[in-house]
């Protein structure tokens, strides 16, 4: 700002001088110019202050209250899983069934504390990027696995497809770890009836290339340029599927842009998604 | 049978351990605070201790660091439970010793329990 008013300043003096004849006016008409614009220049930086110091507080208030939120969250948690265990008495089977509906909606809140913290970290920047250098496909056969559970409740076949002697990639194996979750997570609760997911890893440019392709309720096309905004959910997804907190995707675009990595989609509505990102390999 | 000491300053999540600990065969005795867990692990020598980090009086990594000094209690084997996901807490915690760190809510009651049965050797 300083630099743009000297500039200024300068060049109102050198064409003054063109114009006008008299040394004590050219002087003033510069001086009056520069204290304008140190006006200006004043409010905007204070503006700018006070919006960055919103946003930290917004970010702040997030943080504080998803941590006070987690406790008393957990022990309705438990406290529903204890019920639900029979161990202090049985229900009815109506009964049990209202007690799932809670339980799945603690499950719910449990989910979006952890992704808003997530998102929150992200903004300000205060979620570690410890980099190291691991393996995409060891790493998502990780994952794989840990989803086999949910692929089975929900008819969903898994296959992968991984090149052979796979460059290592350097970044942060926790952050990544969250990105596949997301896009695993999301390419099977989005199926209808029986559903099939194909995960391709390959190198491509210096790259690690990392594809997932399902044959699910896809993403309407009026609603894709929003899929990677906060809270955004499908149309058509809430139709499908109540779980979902709106933010996986809005992380996994943030975690793969701090990779130095690349994320993107094809989709068609009903009849599957593609989603890939790819790593710089270092 | 093995006596768990459960250091927590939410009683609500007490009661509900106490439960489903008693259902498993465990005896589980409470503090509500740093202070009087580690009076407590000293004068009731339990078999295990469940361990929150955020606590009134003494914090959790303090009440584990002196766990571990003393001669007394530095066998006892410690789980941390909490809601602090931060990896540098969890380095810590198992830097100072604990046997496990368990965030809440990632866990149901059910695999609580089961790991305090692992820690325990009886899995």
């Amino acid at each position: 700002m300083g630099i743009f008013i000297i500039f200024i300043s300068l060049s109102i003096y050198f064409i003054g001088t063109k114009f006008i004849q008299t040394p004590e006016i050219i002087a003033l008409i510069v001086l009056l110019t520069a204290l304008v614009l140190l006006v200006i220049s004043f409010f905007i930086t204070n503006s700018f202050e006070r919006l960055a110091e919103a946003n930290r507080l917004k970010s702040e208030f997030i943080s504080i209250a998803s941590h006070q939120l987690r406790t008393p969250i957990s022990n309705f948690k438990w406290t529903l899983e204890l019920l639900f265990s029979g161990k202090l008495g049985k229900f009815s089977p109506k009964q049990l069934e209202y007690l799932r509906i809670l339980k799945d909606n603690s499950e719910r809140m449990i989910e979006t504390l952890k992704d808003l913290l997530i998102v929150t970290k992200l903004e300000t920047a205060s979620l570690p990027f410890k980099r190291e250098y691991f393996s995409l496909d060891e790493l998502t056969k990780e994952v794989i696995e840990q989803f086999k559970n949910l692929a089975l409740a929900y008819n969903v076949e898994i296959e992968t497809n991984f090149q052979k002697n796979l460059p290592k990639i350097f970044s942060s194996r926790e952050q990544i770890k969250l990105v596949i979750e997301n896009l695993l997570e999301n390419a099977i609760l989005y199926t209808k009836g029986k559903g099939k997911v194909l995960i391709k890893i390959e190198t491509k440019d210096k790259m690690v290339y990392f594809e997932i392709r399902d044959n699910g309720i896809g993403i309407p096309k009026e609603d894709q340029k929003f899929i990677f905004q906060k809270f955004f959910r499908a149309s058509n997804v809430l139709k499908y599927q109540t779980r979902g907190t709106g933010l996986g995707l809005f992380i996994s675009k943030k975690i793969i842009q701090r990779s130095g990595g690349k994320i993107g989609f094809q989709s068609e509505e009903n009849k599957g998604s593609k989603f890939w990102f790819s790593i710089p390999i270092k | 049978m093995k006596k768990i000491l459960f250091i927590e300053d939410e009683s609500a999540l007490q009661r509900t351990f106490e439960e489903a600990l008693k259902d498993e065969g465990f005896e589980m005795i409470s503090a509500l605070d740093g202070e009087i867990g580690l009076k407590m692990a000293k004068e009731k020598n339990p078999d295990l201790i469940l361990l929150d980090l955020i606590l009134p009086k003494i914090e959790g990594m303090e009440v584990l660091k002196k766990l571990k000094e003393d001669e007394k209690t530095k066998d006892i084997p410690v789980i941390v439970l909490t809601h602090l996901e931060e990896l540098e807490k969890v380095e810590k915690a198992m830097e100072l010793g604990a046997k496990a760190y368990l965030v809440k809510g990632e866990y149901s009651l059910n695999e609580v329990v089961e790991r305090i049965k692992k820690v325990l050797g009886l899995k």
